[in-house]
């Protein structure tokens, strides 16, 4: 771990209970969590539908109060105003003023920040820009698409200059190209040395995009770590193995090193139950002269975790950072 | 200046609301109507006048204030657009004062809309103006600001309906406050520290009411209408305080 990242999220044992219904049924939305957004990185919250991700997020936002526990931004308690200052955040499925303008919407987010005048509006051409919304500047937020609000819900939660980005869901909702843009959009803040912390329950875009993920489901923390870590130590890899012209024999004393073999004609596919095996393998083709056609490692993915931990493994994997 | 954004903000989208249009031709058309009725009666249609346009803008303005009101906090809410405001740095308490000062504004641009309509019909019909139809014209301001602080009041807690029933039901309690400490004077014991307790408590929004004053062209000195006026800030401002405590509290699910 690079000790000398500054910590720009901290959670520390979060919690948050709703009373729901008539009798006031205690639900519990966040149970104890723990984790830590460092300064520069992509941050994925993963979990699925209903895990307490976006309860979360509000809690860092203000928008809801923790029942114990804390959390801070920028080293300052949640609610502080300066905190807030350095912060952009584009909730779940937005809904904006659909009465204003793109710019009329952006200028009235900037007051908010104290920004006026010909910088206010220099930034707000700069954004429309990023988010390809120039053409939509000056139409009312009724007649935009998901798509395009969502674009302009990433503008205003970039209109300060954020130093930390939290997007709740960010590519929900999106078709492929939409998707494509945004994940462009947070490698771009990423470069340009923002922190961005995003929940998402798809897992694709995560594995594509972030340094760490914490995963919770049930309120609860399941797995934190680096992506590649995670993986690596939650799921063996298999890899596949395309062979031709390998004799009957060649096929058994391959069998040893297969999870599974599937003969196509003169064409074999193996299954290899780890990556230690290729080396065997490869020595049985080379010596039955047969043809290896490709050699593909199965990547294992993050939904592999995902799945085996949804099937009931509770037990926190804390990977070393 | 947070504040005077969101207000101008909430301004805008008053602007753009057709409700308040509706409600505004509505209030012309009552005003432009009282020339129709003057020709149906004999005498003392001077009075006819001012009491109908009086009445009209007073009403009109009432159900924009309820009706507007109840929605400025729980729209928002309801269409999540509060979480893009409150993540920003804008204290609660801000965004509440915001939300008022813009229906107030949009409330007297309102007014003074139709007080330009009142104005015309008693200029065409040569009524004299005297200085306490402006007097009255403000004081139906300051009610509308008061009962928007109601509004907003409920706003923060309860649904739209219930906050519409509510605020209705105190604009009618609040007209007969003097009627509350009368009968309770009557009933003496518990009853009387009860009512008067009420009459306390409660908007006494009859203080705001000239149109008899108008009617009977009575001026009203300075120095009453000042204290009237200043009851009505004082008590828009204790409803918004109790209002902050209130939305401080809560959590946007």
């Amino acid at each position: 771990m690079n000790m000398t990242r500054e910590q720009i999220v901290s959670i520390a044992h979060l919690s948050k209970v709703f009373r729901v219904g008539f009798w006031g049924k205690r639900v519990t939305a966040v149970d104890d969590l723990s984790l830590e957004v460092q300064q520069g990185e992509i941050y994925g919250f993963l979990g699925p539908n209903g895990a307490g991700k976006t309860t979360t997020i509000k809690m860092l936002m203000g928008l809801i109060y923790p029942s114990s526990g804390a959390a801070s931004l920028f080293g300052r308690p949640i609610g502080d105003q300066a905190a807030k200052a350095k912060v952009g955040f584009l909730p779940e499925s937005p809904y904006f003023y659909d009465y204003l303008t793109s710019r009329e919407f952006l200028r009235f987010y900037g007051h908010l920040f104290g920004l006026l005048g010909s910088t206010l509006e220099k930034r707000i051409d700069e954004l429309l820009e990023l988010v390809g919304m120039t053409h939509a500047r000056d139409l009312q937020l009724r007649k935009f698409s998901k798509g395009m609000l969502q674009r302009v819900g990433i503008a205003q939660a970039m209109i300060n200059d954020p130093e930390l980005v939290i997007l709740d869901e960010p590519m929900s909702g999106l078709d492929p190209i939409g998707r494509k843009e945004v994940r462009d959009l947070i490698l771009r803040l990423k470069e340009s040395g923002k922190t961005v912390m995003f929940s998402s329950h798809i897992l694709h875009d995560a594995e594509l995009l972030c340094d760490r993920v914490a995963m919770i489901m049930k309120g609860k923390l399941v797995a934190c770590g680096h992506v590649s870590e995670l993986i690596d130590h939650g799921t063996t890899q298999e890899v596949e193995m395309v062979v031709d012209r390998l004799s009957p024999e060649g096929v058994e004393a391959l069998r040893p090193f297969t999870l599974k073999t599937m003969l196509h004609g003169e064409r074999v596919v193996a299954t290899l139950a780890s990556q230690r095996h290729v080396d065997d393998a490869l020595e049985v083709i080379r010596s039955h002269q047969a043809k290896l056609v490709s050699l593909l490692p199965h990547k294992a993915s993050l939904e592999d975790l995902f799945i085996r931990k949804a099937r009931g493994v509770q037990q926190v994997t804390e990977v070393p950072v | 200046m947070k504040v005077i954004s969101i207000a101008l903000n909430t301004f805008r989208e008053n602007l753009r609301d057709k409700l308040l249009y509706n409600l505004l031709i509505f209030a012309l058309l009552m005003i432009g109507s009282s020339l129709i009725l003057m020709r149906l009666t004999l005498g003392e249609f001077h009075r006819l006048i001012l009491d109908i346009g009086l009445g009209s803008i007073n009403f009109f303005g009432v159900l924009i204030a309820i009706f507007v009101g109840i929605g400025l906090v729980s729209k928002e809410i309801e269409k999540k657009t509060i979480y893009t405001i409150v993540s920003k740095p804008v204290a609660r308490f801000q965004f509440l004062l915001g939300k008022y000062l813009g229906l107030s504004l949009t409330l007297l641009i309102n007014t003074a809309i139709m007080a330009v309509g009142l104005l015309a019909v008693l200029y065409v019909q040569e009524v004299p103006i005297h200085a306490v139809l402006f007097k009255a014209l403000g004081l139906i301001v300051v009610e509308f600001m008061v009962i928007t602080a109601v509004a907003l009041l409920f706003s923060t807690f309860s649904s739209a309906t219930f906050s519409a029933i509510f605020t209705l039901a105190l604009y009618v309690i609040g007209h007969l406050t003097p009627d509350l400490k009368a009968f309770g004077e009557k009933m003496g014991g518990l009853g009387k520290t009860i009512l008067e307790g009420m009459y306390y408590v409660l908007p006494n929004l009859d203080r705001f009411n000239l149109k008899g004053h108008v009617t009977h062209q009575l001026d009203v000195p300075a120095g009453e209408l000042l204290v009237i006026g200043l009851y009505g800030i004082a008590y828009s401002a204790f409803l918004l305080t109790v209002a902050s405590v209130i939305f401080q509290r809560r959590d946007f699910r």
